[in-house]
Parts: C-alpha cells; structure tokens; sequence
C-alpha cells in the first residue's frame, strides 16, 4: 500500500518521522485486525454456512418469523425515533429559550442518564409500570384495577423514549443555541404568527439536527439488547431474536445472518444521516 | 396573557418529561434503602441489602473495575498514538482506518460479541479468562478515546508544534512524549472518562461473553433483576448509580468547559 511515494495528506516528513508514524498506528491496526475485523468477517462466513447456505442473509425478509421481527423492531424503533424528536424538541426549545430560576437543575434532570446500560433503564420502567411499580399502585388506588405494562412492547417502547431523550436533547439544545435570532425577529416583523414563525423558520433550520439525532435513536433502538432481555419474556424484537436463536436453538448460521443483518440496517440508518448533515452520527450503548 | 399561557405549558411539559427520567430512579433509590418495599418508606430505612448486595456481588463489582482501568490502559496505549499518526499523516489509508475502528458505534454490541464468540469461542483459556471481555470492551471504546484525542489535534496546530520540536532537534519519541501528550490532555482525560464509564456500563457485549467465572458489575445487575427481591435489585442499582453518576457529571463539565472555550 505504501509504495515509497509520499501521499497527499504527509507531504514532508523525514523517514524516521514515518517509521515513528507506522510505529504509531501498527498497535491499533493489530488491535482491530484481530478484534473487530477477523470476527466480523468470520460472522458473515458463519452466517452463509448454514443449511441455508447464502440463503440465510435472505431469511431475514423470506421467512415469515423473521420478518414479522423486522417489521416489529423497524416499527418500534420509528416510534421512538419520532415521540423522542417530539418531546426533546418541544422541551429543547423551552428550556434553550427561557431563563428561569432552576433551569440548570432542570437541564442536569433530563441528561443525566446518558449513559445508563439499557438493562438498568428495563429495571428503572419496571419500578414505573412493572408488577410492584407505581403506576400499577396509582391505578389501583384510583380505580381498583392495576394497570401494568412494563413487560410489553410498550414497556420497551418507554425504555427506549427513556434511553433517547436525554442525548437527543442535548442536540437540540446545541443546534436551538446556534440559530439566528435575527430570521425569527424578521419573521414576526413581517407579521407572522408565534406558530408560523416556529412552523415556518425555527423548526426547517433545526432539521439536521432532527436527522442526526433522529438516527442516532432510530439505530440504538434496532439494536438495543439490554432493555429488552431485563422485561425479557414475550417481546419479539430483533436484538432478542438473534439471542435466543444463538444460545437456546444454537443455530449459529441464522443468528450471524440475522445480526449482520441488524448491523447492517443500523450502520446504513447512520451513514445515510451522516452523508445528508455532513456530521458525524455515532449510536451507542 | 396568551404569552404566560404558552410559558406555562411548556414548562409543565418539560417537568413532566423530567419526572418521568427522575422518579424512577428515585424508587430505585428508595426501594434499595426501604426494610419492605412493599409496605413503603415507613417500614423502616436499612443498608441491610446494600451489605447484601456487596457480599453477593463483590467480585462482579471488582471484576469489572479491573476490566474499565484495563480497557483504559489499553485504548491510552493504542489508541492515543494512532490518534496522532492518523491525524498527523492524513490521506485517503487514515480515513479508511478511521472508519473501521468508528464501525463498533454502528453496530450493534450483540453482532460483535457473536463475532468474537465464533472467531475465539474455541481457544478455551482465552474464551475463559476476563481477557475476552476485555477485547470485546476494547474494540467497543477504542473509537471513543481516538475521535476524543483527534479532536484536540484538529483544534490545536499540533503539526506546527510537532514541526517546530523537529526543527531544535528533538527525536519523534521526545516530540511524541514532550509536546503531542501534554497537547492533548484535555482530549485524553476526557476519552478516559468516556471509556470508563462505557466500560463499567457495558452490558450488550459482556452478557454474550461472560463466563460463570468472569461476571461483570452489569451481568450481576441483569441476574439480581431476574432472581433477587425488588429491595436487594435497588440496592445494586444504588450502588451502581453511586459509582457512575460521578463520572457522569465529571464528564458532562468537561463538554461544558471544551463548549465555552
């Protein structure tokens, strides 16, 4: 690859400024060669050594199981996509624009977890609406009958919401401080309303914002896995579809095809938000 | 009026997003101290689960400390250098590595850790040890420590500094250890946050990896939520809050300090 002849991007640097360079990069080339790379490859050939052979990477669209999965998960993961755009924006907006008097505490509320693994954000819904949670002894006090749905899609659905709210506000928050003030004064000097001035003006500049954020939710939710195996049993969603055909059918062919296939769908969501704002998109957790 | 009104609504919205964040894990707290969560708060406050948690799970809790400062170490060593040589070299081969080692925050932790079982699950005392998990844990942060460290360089002219030690003399390992690390500090410490706290949190990989022998803080937290009273769940979970929330504010000040800068 490296043919002598210096590249673009290293125009001057001396020869033992360049061994010190490869010397620099030689670790995390192995690194990820032997950890990430080999692996992955590996997956794809498991994936297509199987009874199905190739056939495998097509299942996931074929197979009427599998694909009632997908189109659950793709769902799911759109609905959380758009209540989180919903909610982070409306409050965003409010709490960028307003100064008021414990405002900073309000902030640290909504974004403090970040970062928590999505096996403690099951237990945390299921403390909210699990069998002993207290919506369940809300309802029961108001009208004898205890409402609990921690352990259904829709439990899972606000462990998501729960998961995506705080990183996306936070995006909003940052693309709400950088708009032009100016476009909305002259938006209402003009006579718009409060509504079109938003409708018109804020909410298309904040739209890259929507879009990498908005991926950012959609991908960690296809491929969340925590969540969903602490509310455990009955919920058929991708992530819990490969982890049972792997440990308890062990068909390793269809779970390495299902989860290229999960990666793919979640890497493709990614770099196709990345190539429309021109940012970097990365999901996690 | 009609201003107050709107001001208002919003507000309420705002708090009620906040409740929904905050009062579970205020149960959770709350659960974790209470005698019978059942009977409620005036059962009687006890640490009674936290010590029970801690002699149920200490060696899940300290094997994953172990993990989170080895996943440190490795992705400093590793990763702090090739964030130098990828930005200081440039070119078409640095974005494509770049690129590869940013993949893991696309895909999903499950479909890594298949990958690593299918590719390693037969080497037996490696598929054994903690060292699997560490390289799952590896791979999975390293992206976060280079992009954190390559940000600074973007911000920082390091090639001019670098150009400038070049040109009294110093050799590429001075230069590297003088003038590119203390340069990149700020990135450093806060990629080392990042992956620490990854690290200790990290469950979607570590569940596929994990052995009986080699169980994380997280794993612990999954299996006490499956098997164990609501009281002793909470008190992990209290634990575990107690050990992350730091690092979580430690980092959220750093990305205000870099964002005013």
């Amino acid at each position: 690859m490296q043919n002598g002849a210096p590249d673009a991007g290293a125009p001057a640097l001396s020869m033992s400024h360049r061994n010190f360079i490869w010397l620099c990069l030689l670790p995390l080339v192995v690194v990820t060669a032997a950890f990430f790379v080999l692996p992955m490859a590996q997956l794809v050939a498991v994936g297509a050594d199987g009874p199905r052979g190739v056939g495998a990477y097509l299942a996931i669209l074929t197979e009427p199981r599998y694909r009632a999965t997908l189109i659950n998960t793709v769902v799911l993961a759109a609905a959380t996509t758009i209540a989180t755009l919903v909610i982070a924006t409306i409050a965003g907006l409010f709490l960028q624009r307003h100064r008021f008097p414990g405002r900073t505490v309000l902030i640290a509320m909504l974004t403090f977890p970040l970062a928590f693994p999505g096996v403690v954000v099951g237990f945390l819904i299921i403390l909210l609406a699990g069998r002993q949670g207290i919506i369940g002894s809300i309802t029961q006090a108001l009208s004898g009958e205890k409402v609990v749905f921690a352990y259904s899609i829709f439990g899972l659905f606000l462990g998501y919401l729960y998961f995506s709210i705080p990183r996306v506000i936070l995006t909003i928050m940052a693309a709400v401080q950088k708009l032009d003030r100016g476009l909305e004064e002259a938006a209402r000097s003009l006579g718009a309303s409060p509504w079109e001035v938003q409708r018109d003006v804020v909410l298309p500049a904040l739209v890259p914002a929507f879009v990498a954020s908005g991926a950012i939710a959609f991908a960690t939710a296809m491929g969340a896995f925590g969540t969903a195996f602490t509310l455990a049993t009955n919920i058929d969603v991708l992530p819990m579809l490969i982890y049972t055909e792997f440990t308890l059918a062990a068909n390793f062919a269809i779970s390495a095809a299902l989860s290229i296939g999960l990666g793919v769908i979640a890497w493709a969501i990614l770099a196709l938000a990345r190539s429309m704002t021109g940012g970097t998109v990365a999901a996690a957790g | 009026m009609r201003d107050r009104l709107i001001f208002a609504g919003q507000l309420g919205f705002t708090l009620l997003v906040a409740a929904f964040l905050v009062v579970p894990v205020i149960l959770s707290i709350s659960a974790g101290v209470t005698v019978n969560y059942f009977r409620g708060i005036q059962s009687g406050v006890t640490l009674q689960w936290v010590v029970q948690v801690w002699g149920l799970y200490k060696s899940e809790i300290g094997l994953s400390f172990l993990i989170a400062f080895a996943t440190l170490a490795v992705t400093l060593v590793v990763g702090v250098p090739s964030a130098y040589a990828l930005h200081v070299r440039g070119g078409q081969l640095s974005r494509v590595i770049e690129e590869i080692i940013t993949l893991p925050l696309a895909i999903p932790g499950l479909a890594i850790a298949l990958a690593l079982l299918l590719t390693y699950g037969g080497f037996g005392s490696f598929r054994q040890s903690w060292l699997f998990i560490l390289a799952g844990h590896v791979v999975f942060t390293m992206p976060f420590m280079v992009r954190s460290v390559m940000a600074v360089f973007a911000s920082v002219d390091i090639k001019t500094l670098d150009e400038g030690a070049a040109s009294l003399g110093a050799s590429p390992w001075t230069r590297f250890r003088n003038v590119i690390v203390p340069n990149a500090m700020p990135g450093i410490l806060a990629g080392s946050l990042m992956v620490i706290t990854l690290s200790l949190g990290e469950f979607n990989l570590t569940w596929m990896l994990h052995t009986p022998l080699t169980k994380t803080l997280p794993v612990g937290l999954a299996d006490s939520y499956a098997s164990m009273r609501l009281e002793v769940a909470s008190a992990y979970t209290l634990i575990f809050f107690i050990m992350i929330v730091p690092l979580l504010v430690a980092m959220q000040m750093f990305a205000d300090k870099s964002q005013t800068r």
